[in-house]
């Protein structure tokens, strides 16, 4: 593969950390690894970028008020058309990437491959993997016509490692091309008027050495104390299943799995959850599961390191005592 | 106002999924529900269409064998009709493709707006809806988890990684929402009985005026090169608790220095 781009979407001006992924992954295809981004500037990330292998920032500008979807994939779609093609385009699977990635499939009317764990380019056309069924079975995928190939990649899919440079202090920081966003119409009419972040304090759910999720299980919102504070106890991050999410428990920032984080701590601790596919997809890659629960039948004790079958609400605060009484 | 609802007709999540030997394609054989995710579409239409004082809810559904036991259920609770394209070239369609017989039928009922799943709970590759209003040149707005209509003006809560946004959006427009949006309710069975003899138009890809090159198996592109086992985790060791389990917990920490 002689170019490949990778969608860099940033955050609070700095790229988000699936963009350092996909950026390790696209210097090992061996071509050239650009990028495109946008918002208010480009040039704090532009370093970041360089660091990490991007020779040249395509920056699409400000955007405003407007959603990132039908902005930047017209922007994208006008440099493929135009000439300027790379061989893929890697999106990490955040909720603005799916909606670049859907309106950019449209423009250029490519098939797009989501849900993408890892992509193969040995053989000069890249294969992408995808874990199915919760991840008990691994399918490879490739495109059989069209140019770019159109990647939506799970986050956590590749370990963010920085380029090796042969002279670091001669590394340059990589070439900024603006490029121009041709008219996008009503597809474009929707404005954000406010901003809303959730408070967390403690270490972020997909960067945390040690993860305890709550589930069901837990049988009633008021027991999901038990998991912030056993997390906080083990500089850990509270996570959470679907289930408890949907029924409002917590807010969907706690949310691990398919539609949530996905999360590779040392230490996963699942409590009163019963391992639904979509949950697992999510933790199984985990370096050590603990699971506790009191259905001895529930599917993630299949995948647990250490099962305890038993009552979450007597384990767990003792599991809190024996730790406080340690300090 | 008038709402379409797409609506994915899945098989029993409840069965073990597979995959056909020979196409790859998710194995579909028996009765389809009506995928769990698109229950909050349909009833987030209900209640707007109910606010608004006007207009009707439409189900908007594709599969490839004329299934349609998927659809009982939402007509029961509501939704005064049916479009379902149903047509043996659409085997094998994947997201684009989808999209295109999507739009194609949308064009043809002209709702104000269209309410989808964020993703469906078979194939979850979420990019169906917004590829639906790129080829309808709409706006969408995804991840919706707050839906409110005043002036002609949608005002949406979106979910994003790290809170929510306030996004205002003109009709029409595509709208995906989250579970959760509402509590979907229940069929009387004075609905079930009533779902019996509302309209389900069944439509072919050549009704549509869409080339049978652009979905199914040709459209999609994109083929499938192997499926295998991943390496499967082990189940570890199993401790039923009689009291003292969590110093079996204690001990593992340890042996991971996390204590």
């Amino acid at each position: 593969m002689d170019r490949t781009w990778v969608l860099a979407e940033q955050r609070d001006g700095v790229p988000a950390g699936i963009v350092l992924e996909l950026l390790t992954a696209a210097r090992g295809f061996g071509g050239a690894v650009e990028v495109v981004t946008w918002g208010p500037s480009s040039a704090g990330a532009a370093a970041v970028l360089g660091r990490y292998g991007a020779t040249k920032v395509y920056d699409v500008g400000d955007i405003g008020e407007s959603l990132p979807g039908p902005r930047v994939a017209a922007a994208l779609a006008a440099q493929v058309s135009g000439g300027n093609r790379p061989d893929a385009i890697l999106i990490g699977a955040t909720h603005d990437g799916r909606d670049i990635a859907a309106r950019l499939s449209v423009r250029l009317d490519l098939p797009v491959l989501t849900n993408v764990v890892g992509i193969d380019a040995s053989g000069g056309r890249p294969t992408s993997e995808h874990a199915i069924f919760g991840g008990s079975t691994l399918l490879r995928a490739e495109f059989t016509d069209g140019i770019p190939g159109l990647f939506v990649i799970q986050a956590k899919s590749f370990v963010a490692e920085p380029a090796e440079t042969s002279d670091p202090a001669g590394q340059r920081s990589p070439e900024i091309v603006a490029i121009d966003t041709p008219e996008t119409g009503a597809s474009d009419a929707a404005r954000i008027v406010a901003r809303h972040e959730e408070e967390r304090s403690g270490p972020k759910l997909d960067e945390a050495a040690v993860v305890v999720s709550g589930g069901r299980g837990l049988g009633s919102p008021g027991n999901y104390a038990l998991i912030t504070e056993l997390a906080q106890l083990l500089n850990g991050a509270p996570g959470a299943s679907r289930a408890i999410v949907d029924a409002g428990w917590v807010p969907y920032a706690f949310q691990v799995g398919q539609t949530g984080k996905t999360v590779k701590p040392m230490v996963y601790i699942a409590c009163g959850i019963s391992g639904a596919t979509l949950h697992m997809v999510g933790m199984k890659d985990a370096q050590n599961i603990i699971a506790i629960n009191k259905d001895p039948q529930a599917p993630i004790f299949s995948i647990a390191d250490l099962g305890v079958v038993g009552d979450l609400t007597k384990v767990i605060p003792k599991l809190i005592e024996a730790i406080k009484a340690r300090r | 106002m008038n709402v379409a609802v797409c609506v994915k007709q899945i098989p029993d999540t409840a069965d073990p999924p597979a995959l056909d030997p020979q196409d790859h394609t998710l194995v579909r054989e028996g009765k389809l529900i009506m995928d769990e995710s698109d229950g909050y579409g349909v009833e987030m239409g209900l209640q707007l269409v109910e606010a608004d004082g006007g207009g009707e809810v439409s189900l908007l559904s594709m599969a490839p064998n004329g299934e349609r036991s998927g659809l009982r259920n939402a007509l029961a609770v509501g939704a005064a009709k049916a479009i379902l394209v149903s047509d043996p070239v659409l085997a094998g369609s994947d997201a684009l493709g989808t999209a295109k017989v999507l739009a194609a039928a949308i064009r043809r009922l002209g709702p104000d707006l269209v309410l989808a799943g964020t993703e469906s709970s078979d194939g979850y590759t979420g990019t169906t809806p917004v590829q639906v209003a790129e080829l309808l040149d709409w706006p969408s707005v995804s991840f919706a988890k707050h839906i409110e209509i005043s002036d002609g003006l949608l005002r949406v809560q979106r979910q994003t990684e790290a809170g929510y946004e306030e996004v205002s959006c003109p009709l029409p427009a595509v709208v995906t929402v989250t579970a959760g949006v509402v509590e979907p309710r229940y069929p009387s069975f004075k609905g079930l009985a009533a779902a019996k003899s509302k309209p389900v138009e069944e439509l072919t890809v050549a009704d549509l005026g869409l080339d049978p090159s652009q979905v199914g198996f040709a459209g999609a592109r994109q083929q499938v090169i192997s499926v295998e086992a991943s390496e499967a985790r082990k189940a570890g060791e199993i401790v039923v608790d009689a009291g003292d389990a969590h110093e079996r917990v204690i001990r593992f920490l340890e042996q991971l220095k996390i204590l």
